[in-house]
């Protein structure tokens, strides 16, 4: 289950890092920042299911068709 | 080209069109690899098989180059596997780049205890020159080449195939008609029926080049390399010294224009060097599409390879699941033929086989967004993959350069016997899944493939089969030979030895253990102890006997 109860100590420390890891990047490399950071901790998670359910989470509010509900697949 | 000079085979003019029109239990359209693999595995049962093509010779160009462990398994058991694997050429290491550098490699790693490896690189044309040629040593088997299916028109159990020739056309009927027409299949055309899915706005060049050469026989894929920014690429040896090289154009490209040597050789040159001696052998642009028809069987009409389905290329899974169809279908139809399964037996094919399309489909999608990826995001990730992939072992795991092709296990499968609830099997071998090679010793060779070829085999671990029901199995409507692993007592089985352990711990076996093979080598059911009762049962799940039992009780 996604844990999506306050679970980091010091959050602004944690907020504003994650900030300064963009600094000096251009919109692209922070793209590929992000996509990296997003494959590391998906990878430290490995959850399936916490994943998908972040995964969703994330797309709420956000424009388009909800994503289908998930199954497993091969 | 330099390396091989397609054959001309001898067009003759068909008796049919003079005499009668002869009735035939199986015709196939296309010869093909698939077509002919038909056509080769029909003969072999005693059935007589006509196929018609409307060229004269082998595949242009090498087209499919990389044969499956699977696919010369039942090359193999079709007297043809050796002379593939004799002329091809074996590969293990895969190399990824990514820009300038190498990101990492790959060893497939073969386990041993394997009659065949993973994979072998052969062209498609000498496939196919050596499938004619086994085909030609079969007596029950007539081709006939510039013969072209122009009409199937299908009345009760008949299929009528109108036949155009250089001399004329004539008419010829059929029990069933094996559509083995590729890709653009004219006969699905002209029976109105469509293949469904994606088709990809993208093009990519593939050369075969001549090159004599000290790169390694290895798979190199490239993403976005200097010599093709923001493309992919790959390199790959064949037999003969030949090397087909893909290069992704993008869907804006020129497909006429790209095939010119004056287009492609800047191409080559950049990515082998201004030192690297070669020539062009073929050239082609290719787009290429995810999909399959609804159902493999129309009536009378059977589809495989191509004609059903259609992959991309990355994965090998085209040709390759071609021939397991084929795999699947043909004791299938022998049985109905031989009026001895009920034709549920051959929706089973369509059952079975659109299941594996379907997972053949879905894995060549996913290399497909991984090689070409659409759109800005799709890209990032993509990047981002191969960049992690260097240092990072997980990333190396989404790496998606084509998933080669393993057969499908066939879990679901109403073929299929479950097994007892307390039977507890560990390990691969459900019921559905093909079976696993292991070395053996015994009178037909020293693997145990070699063993479960024609027809139904119960292989039994120790002496469990009492001489009377081998004797029995053997001469029932459906023959069922036993082979027996270890244990010398007389019982009239095949006895075969395990001198390594390797067979039953492959299968999990223990003392008693029964596993019976379909004729296409796929787990049928298994138990831990002999019972002629419950392998008549399993026999019957598969013929569609149980289901008439139960209807007629009903």
């Amino acid at each position: 289950m996604l844990n999506t109860e306050p679970n980091i100590a010091a959050s602004d420390d944690f907020y504003q890092e994650l900030i300064d890891l963009h600094r000096d990047l251009s919109d692209e490399e922070s793209a590929l920042v992000n996509a990296k950071l997003i494959l590391l901790l998906a990878n430290h998670i490995g959850d399936a299911a916490v994943l998908r359910e972040a995964m969703q989470a994330a797309r709420e509010e956000v424009g388009g068709t909800p994503l289908p509900l998930g199954e497993e697949k091969g | 080209m330099k390396t091989y000079t397609n054959p001309v085979y001898p067009y003759t003019r068909a008796a049919d069109l003079s005499g009668a029109p002869r009735r035939w239990p199986v015709i196939v359209a296309g010869a093909g690899p698939v077509g002919l693999t038909a056509a080769i595995d029909l003969a072999q049962r005693g059935i007589d098989v006509l196929v018609l093509d409307d060229d004269n010779t082998v595949s242009v160009g090498s087209r499919a180059i990389c044969w499956s462990k699977r696919a010369l398994e039942i090359l193999d058991r079709l007297g043809c596997g050796e002379r593939l694997v004799k002329k091809g050429v074996e590969w293990n290491v895969g190399r990824i780049f990514f820009r300038d550098e190498q990101v990492f490699d790959f060893n497939l790693l073969p386990e041993t205890g394997h009659r065949r490896p993973a994979f072998i690189n052969l062209q498609q044309y000498w496939v196919e020159q050596f499938l004619v040629e086994r085909l030609g040593e079969l007596p029950h088997a007539e081709l006939r080449w510039k013969n072209k299916v122009v009409g199937v028109t299908e009345r009760g159990d008949d299929v009528t195939v109108k036949v155009s020739t250089p001399d004329g056309e004539y008419s010829v009927h059929a029990d069933w008609l094996i559509v083995a027409d590729g890709a653009k299949s004219p006969i699905r055309g002209m029976l109105v029926l469509e293949a469904e899915g994606q088709v990809f706005r993208d093009r990519f060049l593939i050369a075969d080049i001549h090159m004599t050469s000290d790169f390694p026989t290895e798979r190199w894929s490239w993403f976005d390399p200097p010599f093709h920014r923001n493309q992919s690429a790959l390199l790959h040896r064949q037999a003969d010294n030949v090397w087909r090289v893909d290069f992704q154009l993008g869907w804006e490209a020129d497909p006429e224009e790209e095939k010119k040597p004056e287009h492609i050789m800047p191409r080559l040159k950049a990515m082998l060097g201004d030192t690297a001696d070669f020539e062009i052998e073929w050239a082609s642009v290719y787009t290429f599409q995810c999909r399959r028809m609804r159902s493999f069987r129309q009536g009378r009409s059977l589809f495989v390879g191509d004609a059903a389905h259609l992959v991309s290329p990355f994965g090998a899974r085209g040709a390759n699941s071609g021939i397991q169809d084929v795999d699947n279908l043909m004791w299938k139809l022998e049985l109905v033929l031989k009026q001895r399964a009920t034709l549920t037996l051959i929706d089973s094919y369509d059952v079975e086989r659109t299941f594996a399309a379907d997972e053949n489909i879905r894995a060549t999608t996913r290399s497909t967004d991984f090689i070409t990826p659409k759109g800005k995001t799709s890209r990032i990730f993509r990047d981002a993959v191969l960049m992690l992939a260097k240092r990072h072992p997980f990333a190396r795991r989404l790496v998606n350069a084509g998933r080669l092709s393993v057969p499908a296990v066939l879990r679901d499968s109403p073929l299929n016997t479950p097994d007892a609830a307390n039977s507890e099997f560990e390990g691969a071998m459900i019921p559905g899944t093909p079976a696993v090679d292991a070395p053996v010793t015994g009178p037909r060779g020293d693997w145990l493939l070699a063993y479960l070829e024609g027809g139904f085999t119960l292989l039994a671990f120790g002496a469990v089969v009492p001489e009377s029901n081998v004797a029995a199995l053997a001469r029932s409507p459906i023959p069922i030979s036993v082979v027996q692993v270890g244990d010398r007592s007389t019982t009239g089985a095949c006895v075969i030895e395990d001198p390594d352990g390797v067979l039953a711990a492959r299968y999990d076996a223990k003392p008693g253990t029964c596993y019976l093979f379909r004729p296409d080598q796929h787990v049928c059911a298994r138990w831990r102890a002999f019972d002629p009762a419950r392998v008549r049962a399993a026999l019957a799940r598969v013929t569609g006997e149980s289901a008439m039992v139960e209807r007629e009780a009903a």
